[in-house]
């Protein structure tokens, strides 16, 4: 079953979502990948404020291929979340409530995103010629100097991911994996 | 004495770059069909789907199928009688890739020292093995490695008294340890013997070899044949979400070693198995 969400996630959706869940996502994200996450929290410790203001918001793992011309963007797919782990749970502390990405997230960032109420989506690692067909515009907002790592605000329609993480604890990584060993 | 241009191989060089990049193997896409009739989980089959559709997008628009356009690795079989005229073997190659990564609008992942990380932003230096062969032609194999499986890739030293069991033991550990970090449906790589960084070659040298083709030793090939039951009964499934395709395939290559010796190397490769091969005559 497949379900449409309209971003920022609402509290309701937070909760009605499950670990396994099919969703087509739309509105406004931002990427956001090794080296800007390394950026951002080391010098909001110096005192300088996030680039952008996380509270309700998405952040897509991606770093993707220069746009052919004409193109909104290059080839987008998501990258292995894990690299970001140190730095998630401050950010589901100023209120991030969605990550996309691919792989296993930490157990500390389980927990965060149980206590905070986030969840985190799987996009479909590889995938990034179709993924790119669901980004209708893209717009670097923060840190161009990192090139492909820039902050860039996109706006997406039915973007294809698949809940991983929710927040009551689910986990389709391990839930997935157990039904299907022999 | 044959002479090869330094010119002709920066374009062949470039053109592989490309190619490997926008168009699937019919070898990995012919996996993907079978496995699409094979998964058992639903979740699993829309996974492979989407990366059925992917491909054919890539192909059609001549765009990248996934953003990591990876490391450029090379393996050269170089003919000892065959002459390379205008320039070094390995900057023409090196000029080969910064040629195809720029035009083909493929992202530029390489930094200059992994400890200060700044982007190179032409993609080189790439990775180059030169194996000097007989004949006088160059025969280049080339494969954009993407930076997600190769990070959950391993090398161990067993012990000898370890034995077969032991090396399968161990290559299940690292292919059940990478989940979904890796990209699966994976191919798997895998180098036995030789010793510390030979059998890493070993285990990258056969992702060279295309899917469904077997190792021309039928010990070998049974141990792949092995392997591939076991690792598809993890259950680790497209993408680590639960499913009966873990393995797309598994290469193994064998090589003598020291009597106190047992290396193993386990290289995976995500679903993409982006592999091209020239020869330059």
């Amino acid at each position: 079953m497949q379900k449409k969400i309209n971003l920022p996630l609402q509290e309701a959706d937070l909760i009605a979502l499950k670990a396994g869940d099919r969703v087509l996502l739309s509105g406004v994200v931002y990427t956001a990948r090794d080296a800007a996450h390394k950026r951002m929290i080391e010098q909001e410790k110096e005192g300088i404020p996030f680039p952008i203001d996380l509270s309700n918001q998405v952040i897509y793992y991606v770093g993707p291929t220069p746009a052919k011309p004409g193109k909104v963007i290059g080839s987008a797919g998501p990258t292995t979340s894990g690299r970001m782990d140190l730095y998630t749970p401050r950010l589901l502390e100023v209120g991030l409530k969605g990550m996309i990405g691919k792989g296993y997230r930490s157990e500390e960032v389980k927990k965060a995103m149980i206590k905070h109420k986030a969840v985190y989506f799987g996009a479909v690692g590889g995938a990034a010629a179709l993924i790119a067909r669901s980004i209708k515009s893209s717009e670097i907002v923060a840190y161009e100097d990192l090139g492909t790592e820039a902050i860039r605000k996109l706006t997406i329609e039915d973007f294809p991911v698949f809940v991983i993480n929710d927040v009551h604890g689910g986990d389709i990584y391990k839930e997935g994996v157990a039904l299907y060993k022999s | 004495m044959k002479m090869i241009h330094y010119e002709h191989i920066v374009e062949q060089v470039a053109e592989m770059c490309k190619k490997s990049n926008y168009n699937l193997g019919e070898d990995v896409y012919s996996a993907f069909k079978l496995a699409l009739q094979t998964e058992q989980s639903e979740i699993g089959k829309e996974v492979i789907t989407q990366l059925i559709e992917n491909a054919d997008i890539a192909k059609t628009e001549q765009v990248p199928m996934c953003q990591d356009t990876g490391t450029a690795v090379f393996i050269v079989e170089v003919g000892q009688d065959c002459h390379i005229v205008g320039g070094s073997l390995v900057q023409a190659i090196n000029e080969g890739v910064k040629k195809g990564y720029g035009e083909g609008y493929l992202r530029n992942s390489i930094i200059y020292n992994p400890l200060n990380r700044k982007n190179t932003g032409d993609n080189t230096p790439a990775i180059v093995h030169l194996e000097l062969v007989e004949g006088d032609s160059i025969t280049i194999h080339m494969t954009a490695k993407g930076g997600g499986a190769e990070n959950m890739s391993e090398l161990k030293m067993l012990k000898p008294s370890d034995g077969i069991e032991g090396v399968k033991k161990y290559i299940l550990s690292i292919v059940k340890e990478a989940g979904p970090n890796a990209c699966p449906p994976l191919v798997v790589g895998v180098g036995i013997g030789g010793n510390f960084e030979r059998c890493a070659y070993l285990a990258k040298k056969s992702l060279f070899r295309p899917l469904g083709i077997r190792h021309e030793d039928p010990v070998v090939a049974e141990l792949e044949k092995e392997l591939m039951t076991e690792i598809n009964r993890l259950g680790i499934g497209p993408q680590g979400m639960g499913g009966s395709t873990t393995a797309l395939d598994v290469k193994v290559e064998v090589e003598s070693c020291h009597i106190a010796a047992l290396p193993v190397a386990v290289n995976l490769n995500c679903h993409a198995s982006r592999h091209q091969t020239i020869s330059l005559n």
